[in-house]
């Protein structure tokens, strides 16, 4: 029970430590020695207070996209193992409902952002939504290959101690299925090399494109959702590859962290070593994506 | 009990409309009457049918002159749980047509309409209820033609009786397709009742064609693709509370029917859950993908029932495939999601049609991409359009997230399949689903992004107003279902599952045991949803904290452009434009482009569409085809009476010879 609440406040406390980590990988690929680890959360601390400007354009559903989108990742995070053995909240199909309630997150965003009015905040609130449907069936078919290999329809299990032996006689589908859930978590997190989070140009933008119009403390809500979605996929992608790694629980957990990190280094490399596809070519990438869960799962039920 | 009060709210509801005509000097008053006829009609119905769902299931017969029929009515778990949305959205729409088409101002059409309304919301009870065929094929009859003349309410205007006779011409197709399923029906079981068809074997050789038949008949009316194509024209040009009571319960009688005869065979062959399944999935993508590439708003929602329908099928085609392969909790979990999808989809595409309603009350235009901005002067019906979207799309906490995730979890048992069994390909349901999802919630993000949000793109919106009380209290009810079913799904699944074991005639006893594990997951739902909403409102009650007093307000950032107008915003056709890129396989877009040309180009303009491709581009074209090549035969033999009189001769000795040889 202690190790299930404290994976929540590692999930709460940690999250934006891994934008913070990709950055400094970022940093010394390019030479530079980069912003301390901890920046994230000072430019949290710092949006948060601060006031905020509002267009005049905008509406409650402007004001309450980033609170939504916020409390959906949250409630995500119940569903989720985050390093303990199992998840605060596990039933059987809770993985759909956990993609679920991150697509109320982007649902959310995305109104906000149209609720602008700009035809900037709607060029990303297409590519999102455009992006995010052609990722799901790749997701899910991750998902499918995941439970018919360990034979459990909720996360807990599917990402549990039973992936073990599963490696040994699965491995080669389950290792499609991580490089194409790996993928996923790319483009939903909007990351190189379906976005550029560093771009300066609001035309070829995605994600930050969609909260131009956000300042203060609403700004701080989507920052912080956006890393709490970055830590839920960093967990699927970490239990997926490495599993439980040890059975004693305290020693999984921090196998979990550490994992998370490598997590963020390997998002680092990617950033550093490839540019941002064009923007035609992102669904092509996703596709393949959902060719490789679909070829994971014709091999696990042949 | 409960027979005789259904049986009221049949007759109740089918004349409530002669008071409006009785009372046609004083329209106010017997406008109302009907209204409160027609909705104690539906109340007395909704309480029998939650009476036998209750309780053991209660029938009635009477005597009828007609050959094989019998007045023969029974209420079993299936038909109840249909009854439920079959009787409230009409009920619910006629309240809102108090406000929407007055009998004060719209005069004999509204006098007609409620006519042909109350008429068709007692015949799809019947349907629901009969138990025997004669009198469900004479009550399907009656709703066909009434839900004709619904459609013909603005008769005098040219699209509207196109689709009118388009569906028409639909109707009959699949009523013919009926008969003659009953027809086979009924020399199988050797009688027209219900109650002798029940446990057929599946084997015998008419049971494909019974199934055939019935995928076409129902189909028909259901608007599994490519029988959709009478739908969204029907749809669009009714008004809105007929277009929210057809989208939302009407199709539903075509689920109800292919449920219905299903469920009369003991172990259905696997063909017809993998046909179901397919054609659902079919239905579903291409349904929405539809939707995505429209530009009236009715046309919109009219493509996203047969999105819905496809979900629906799809459910009930992992529950025929349950009961192929004998796993209980397939068929426990493809029914419950599927008959929980129609109750769904009735209260949220009536919420959203009856929304549509109202924006095209208030502006006048169904043009999406000339709205935008209605929620500054319509924020109660923006807000309660945008809980209906957000169920349409299939998001937690509403209710459209309960059946779907039913469904999902039918389609999952299948990777609990044996190796190497067949019913593993029912995975392909989960993929097609997650596509399906991603696609509905971003054509409902263009839908809302475009109406309500944003500038207002024309003149239309200027003198938009929210829409007077007896409109919006009947959209209020219906997202008050949407939000209860989809907090506590609990409430509804003890009675799906019932009724699933007494369809697929399974022991009690099994379905105890997995309806006590979808109340367990379904509790969990409810938490989560619970933890959802605090979070919400705590991080709402933070962010007040910090935003004490006013803010400064500017405009919206154009990224240094000076002199943004309202024609710069992104429109729903851009904002859907990439995805639709995705469906050019199967679509015909039309495009009309006026380039502007020269140093001083004066006109230029850019007009895109996207037909249908089942009716527009192959039915058509066939047709007309096909009549100007009888027109040239016929021209031959004007005038030749002798040759007229030989073709007779020689049609009627075929016939002879065929009966003499058959």
């Amino acid at each position: 029970m202690t190790l299930a609440l404290l994976q929540i406040v590692a999930f709460l406390l940690g999250a934006p430590l891994l934008p913070g980590v990709i950055g400094r990988v970022k940093a010394v690929f390019a030479g530079r020695t980069g912003p301390p680890l901890l920046q994230p959360w000072r430019d949290l601390l710092r949006l948060a207070g601060k006031g905020a400007v509002f267009s005049r354009t905008t509406t409650w559903i402007f004001r309450a996209g980033p609170a939504v989108a916020l409390a959906a990742t949250l409630a995500a995070g119940l569903l989720v193992p985050l390093g303990a053995p199992a998840a605060l909240v596990r039933f059987g199909g809770d993985f759909v409902l956990f993609a679920y309630l991150l697509g109320l997150g982007r649902f959310a965003t995305v109104l906000a952002a149209l609720d602008t009015g700009s035809s900037f905040e709607g060029m990303g609130a297409a590519r999102e939504a455009t992006y995010s449907a052609v990722a799901e069936p790749a997701l899910f078919l991750g998902l499918v290959s995941l439970a018919r290999s360990t034979r459990a329809l909720d996360l807990s299990h599917m990402l549990g101690l039973q992936l073990q032996p599963v490696w040994w006689t699965d491995g080669p589908a389950l290792l499609l299925v991580a490089v194409s859930v790996f993928v996923v978590a790319l483009a939903e997190n909007a990351r190189v090399p379906v976005d550029d989070p560093s771009t300066h140009l609001e035309l070829t933008m995605i994600h930050e494109v969609m909260v131009l119009d956000h300042s203060g403390p609403d700004l701080a809500l989507i920052q912080y959702g956006a890393a709490l979605k970055l830590y839920l996929f960093g967990a699927l992608v970490v239990r997926l590859s490495l599993g439980a790694l040890a059975q004693e629980p305290w020693l999984a957990f921090a196998a979990f962290l550490g994992g998370q990190v490598l997590f963020a280094i390997a998002i680092g490399v990617v950033e550093s070593t490839m540019a941002r596809l064009r923007l035609l070519r992102v669904p092509q990438l996703l596709i393949g994506a959902s060719a490789l869960s679909a070829f994971a799962l014709v091999l696990l039920l042949r | 009990m409960s027979a005789p009060l259904i049986l009221a709210s049949v007759l109740l509801t089918s004349l409530s409309g002669g008071a409006a005509l009785a009372l046609r000097r004083r329209p106010e008053v017997g406008q109302r009457f009907a209204t409160a006829l027609l909705v104690t009609g539906a109340l007395l119905g909704i309480a029998g049918a939650l009476i036998a769902l209750g309780g053991p299931t209660p029938s009635l017969a009477f005597r009828w002159s007609t050959p094989g029929g019998a007045l023969s009515i029974r209420v079993d778990a299936l038909s109840a749980l249909f009854l439920l949305p079959i009787l409230g959205v009409p009920a619910l729409g006629s309240v809102y047509g108090l406000g929407y088409w007055p009998q004060a101002t719209r005069g004999a059409s509204s006098i007609r309409l409620q006519i042909y309304f109350g008429l068709v919301t007692g015949a799809m009870a019947l349907v629901c209820v009969s138990a025997n065929a004669i009198l469900f094929l004479a009550a399907w009859e009656v709703m066909a033609l009434a839900g004709f003349l619904l459609v013909l309410t603005e008769h005098e205007r040219p699209d509207v009786q196109r689709a009118a006779f388009v569906y028409l011409a639909a109707a009959h197709v699949g009523n013919l397709a009926l008969f003659a399923l009953f027809a086979l029906l009924g020399r199988l079981a050797g009688s027209f009742e219900f109650a002798a068809m029940a446990g057929l074997p599946a084997g015998a050789a008419a049971s494909g064609w019974i199934f055939a038949l019935a995928l076409c008949g129902f189909g028909l009316k259901a608007g599994l693709v490519p029988l959709h194509f009478w739908l969204p024209g029907a749809h669009a040009a009714a008004p809105s509370h007929v277009s929210a009571l057809m989208s939302g319960v009407l199709l539903k009688t075509g689920i109800y029917g292919i449920l219905r005869v299903t469920g009369f065979f003991d172990a259905p062959p696997p063909a017809w859950g993998a046909t179901l399944l397919a054609a659902g999935a079919a239905s579903a993508v291409l349904g929405v993908g539809f939707a995505l590439a429209q530009h009236d708003l009715k046309r919109l929602l009219a493509y996203h029932s047969v999105e819905n329908i496809g979900i629906i099928a799809m459910g009930a085609g992992l529950a025929l495939l349950g009961r192929t392969y004998a796993q209980p909790a397939l068929v426990v979990l493809g029914f419950s999601g599927a008959v929980l999808h129609v109750v769904n989809h009735a209260t949220f595409k009536g919420l959203l049609f009856l929304g549509a309603g109202a924006v095209h009350h208030a502006t006048g235009t169904r043009e999406i991409d000339h709205l935008g901005g209605l929620s500054r002067a319509m924020p109660v019906t923006a807000a309660l359009f945008l809980v209906g979207a957000t169920a349409i799309s299939g998001l937690p906490p509403l209710n459209g997230f309960a059946s779907e995730w039913l469904v999902y979890l039918g389609a999952m048992q299948a990777t609990l399949a044996p190796a190497a069994s067949p019913l593993q390909l029912a995975l392909i349901a989960v993929p097609a689903l997650a596509l399906v999802g991603g696609l509905a919630a971003a054509c409902f993000a263009k839908v809302f992004g475009a109406v309500f949000l944003g500038h207002a793109r024309s003149g239309h919106v200027a003198h938009a107003h929210e829409p007077p009380p007896a409109m919006i209290a009947p959209m209020g009810v219906l997202a008050a279902v949407c939000v209860l079913i989809g907090l506590l799904p609990v409430a509804v699944l003890p009675a799906l599952s019932a009724a699933a074991a007494e369809w697929a005639r399974l022991p009690p006893d099994v379905v105890t045991d997995l309806a006590a594990g979808g109340v367990r997951s379904a509790a969990r739902i409810s938490g989560v949803a619970a933890t959802l909403l605090l979070a919400v409102g705590a991080v709402l009650l933070w962010r007040r904290a910090r935003l004490r007093g006013p803010q400064p307000a500017a405009p919206t950032w154009g990224c240094g452009f000076a002199r943004p107008t309202a024609r710069m915003q992104y429109t729903g056709s851009s904002f859907a434009d990439s995805l639709v890129l995705r469906f050019g396989w199967v679509f015909f877009p039309k495009t009309r482009v006026v380039i502007p040309a020269g140093p001083f180009p004066r006109h230029a303009s850019f007009d895109s569409s996207v037909p249908d491709t089942v009716l527009d581009v192959v039915i058509v074209p066939a047709a007309g085809r096909g009549a100007r090549f009888a027109e040239r035969v016929r021209a031959h033999f004007i005038g030749r009476v002798q040759f007229q009189a030989l073709l007779v001769v020689l049609g009627l000795l075929t016939l002879l010879g065929w009966y003499a040889v058959w």
